[in-house]
């Protein structure tokens, strides 16, 4: 590997260690604003009191320097790859492996990753195929987005697939998803982000859903149709009744992201990927000369 | 809706009894922490607690922490977990060792209500994710016992002002939890109705 790679692998790890760290204590504007204005909207005595201490929590955890929530979660990064950047995707992986790494030894943050059958930890939050890489590329040009999601468990517990058939149509997708976040109550704590995914298969539509918690709150989805469903399934969630930590209110869920893909005729694939009110998210770009840029916006 | 204040552990079951599902709750003295692979250690592996759980209140914890010395840690973020995994332990905790809170995130399941009616039991909400504020009203970790189960320990926290918590199940048989998902089931049908 050329020097200029070498310089290049490390202004990637250095941006993943800050992301990860930056993600868990500073949480984005878009989501402050959209939990001000839950505030304003919720008029239950419970939903009121949960819904002031988390604005007063996200609060201290600024003045304090402190995590938001004591979950570092699972680190899930999108990498938005240009055609031309010089570093190969094995390297970025590996970059992101170690970033994680070093943020967590160097905090320190609480280890979460463990061997899926024997429960034991495997060390500072990375693991065999840990963490989470979603891939895509860019023609025409020579830059690298990285967003870090730091994924906590209570949410990701909440994570729901059904395969409707063509016949149960767009109704049917409805159906499960205010089905599968009521039935969710208070666990994953509310309110936070739906994220649909429909369309493709099964694994795909699941990935879609994951892709579509971490956009920016209340981003909508460029198909009009999807951004309609995305407009009628956020109104609706939020006429449940479920409320600020599943004690009843106004406010179920901030927001209802879809994020979709053409399908086979005879699927009608639907997955649901729940984000916690403390819906993390931090960016960066680093430029093909190694420039670290720290941006939210994407 | 009323507010209290109760200091833990208690020793009188008024303390209990005058609270109603959806009061606001904030706690004074000394609670304990536990989580999965603690309660697992001692309902299913048989093992007795080295701490006195008598008219204790339990947090679901798996705390971030510093360690200072052999047996002695400080707090780094402090913040609580999902309760429904671990309801099953309930009626032993009230049964066999006096425990009369339990406070988590999330709720408890309706198989809660009843053990915690006949004990005189229960179950307080706190706001998951919001361990920065939670973590300072911790004001020291004056124990720890089990640290071979890290971070799933058993804690013994000093508490200020610990909330606002809300009672999510009351010792009278009263459930938020219940309530709020039957009023939604009975909106779903509605909605379901006009899709």
């Amino acid at each position: 590997m050329s020097v200029v790679e070498t310089d290049l692998q490390h202004a990637v790890e250095d941006a993943a260690a800050h992301l990860y760290v930056w993600a868990l204590k500073d949480i984005p504007q878009d989501l402050r604003d959209a939990l001000a204005d839950a505030r304003k909207r919720e008029t239950s005595v419970p939903g009121q009191r949960v819904l002031d201490t988390i604005i007063k929590n996200v609060g201290v955890a600024e003045d304090q320097n402190n995590l938001v929530c004591q979950d570092t979660g699972i680190a899930v990064y999108t990498c938005r790859v240009g055609e031309h950047f010089p570093l190969h995707p094995t390297r970025i992986y590996e970059a992101l492996k170690h970033g994680t790494e070093r943020a967590t030894v160097e905090h320190p943050l609480r280890s979460n990753a463990v061997h899926t059958i024997t429960r034991e930890n495997t060390g500072p939050n990375t693991g065999y195929r840990l963490p989470i890489v979603h891939w895509e590329f860019i023609p025409d040009w020579d830059g690298l987005d990285v967003k870090c999601v730091p994924k906590g468990s209570g949410s990701e517990n909440m994570s729901f697939l059904k395969m409707c058939t063509p016949a149960d149509g767009v109704k049917g997708i409805k159906e499960f998803v205010l089905g599968s976040i009521v039935g969710a109550g208070g666990k994953p704590c509310p309110p936070g982000i739906v994220g649909v995914g429909i369309g493709g298969s099964a694994d795909y539509a699941m990935y879609l859903a994951k892709e579509a918690i971490a956009r920016p709150v209340g981003t909508r989805n460029a198909d009009p149709i999807v951004a309609e469903l995305e407009d009628e399934l956020y109104a609706l969630l939020n006429e449940t009744g479920i409320g600020p930590m599943g004690l009843g209110g106004d406010v179920t869920v901030l927001q209802c992201h879809i994020e979709h893909a053409d399908t086979h005729m005879t699927l009608n694939p639907v997955a649901v990927n729940y984000q916690c009110w403390a819906a993390r998210r931090a960016s960066a770009h680093v430029s093909a000369d190694g420039d670290i840029d720290f941006d939210r916006e994407f | 809706m009323a507010q209290h204040e109760v200091t833990f552990p208690i020793s009188d079951e008024q303390e209990i009894l005058k609270l109603r599902a959806g009061d606001e709750v904030t706690v004074q003295g000394h609670i304990i922490g536990l989580r999965d692979r603690t309660q697992i250690r001692i309902f299913d592996q048989g093992v007795e607690p080295p701490m006195d759980l008598k008219g204790a209140f339990l947090l679901h914890t798996a705390p971030g922490v510093r360690k200072l010395a052999e047996g002695k840690y400080e707090k780094v973020c402090i913040g609580t977990t999902t309760s429904a995994r671990m309801v099953r332990f309930t009626e032993p905790l009230g049964t066999q060792y006096g425990v009369r809170a339990i406070c988590g995130k999330g709720g408890f399941p309706d198989e809660a209500i009843e053990p915690m009616r006949k004990l005189g039991m229960v179950y307080f909400a706190i706001v998951g994710g919001a361990a920065a504020l939670e973590t300072t009203q911790i004001e020291e970790i004056e124990e720890v016992a089990w640290e071979e189960l890290m971070p799933e320990c058993l804690w013994k926290f000093r508490v200020k002002d610990f909330g606002p918590l809300t009672v999510g199940i009351d010792a009278h048989g009263g459930s938020l939890y219940r309530d709020v998902q039957a009023a939604a089931q009975e909106k779903l049908k509605e909605i379901y109705a006009r899709l």
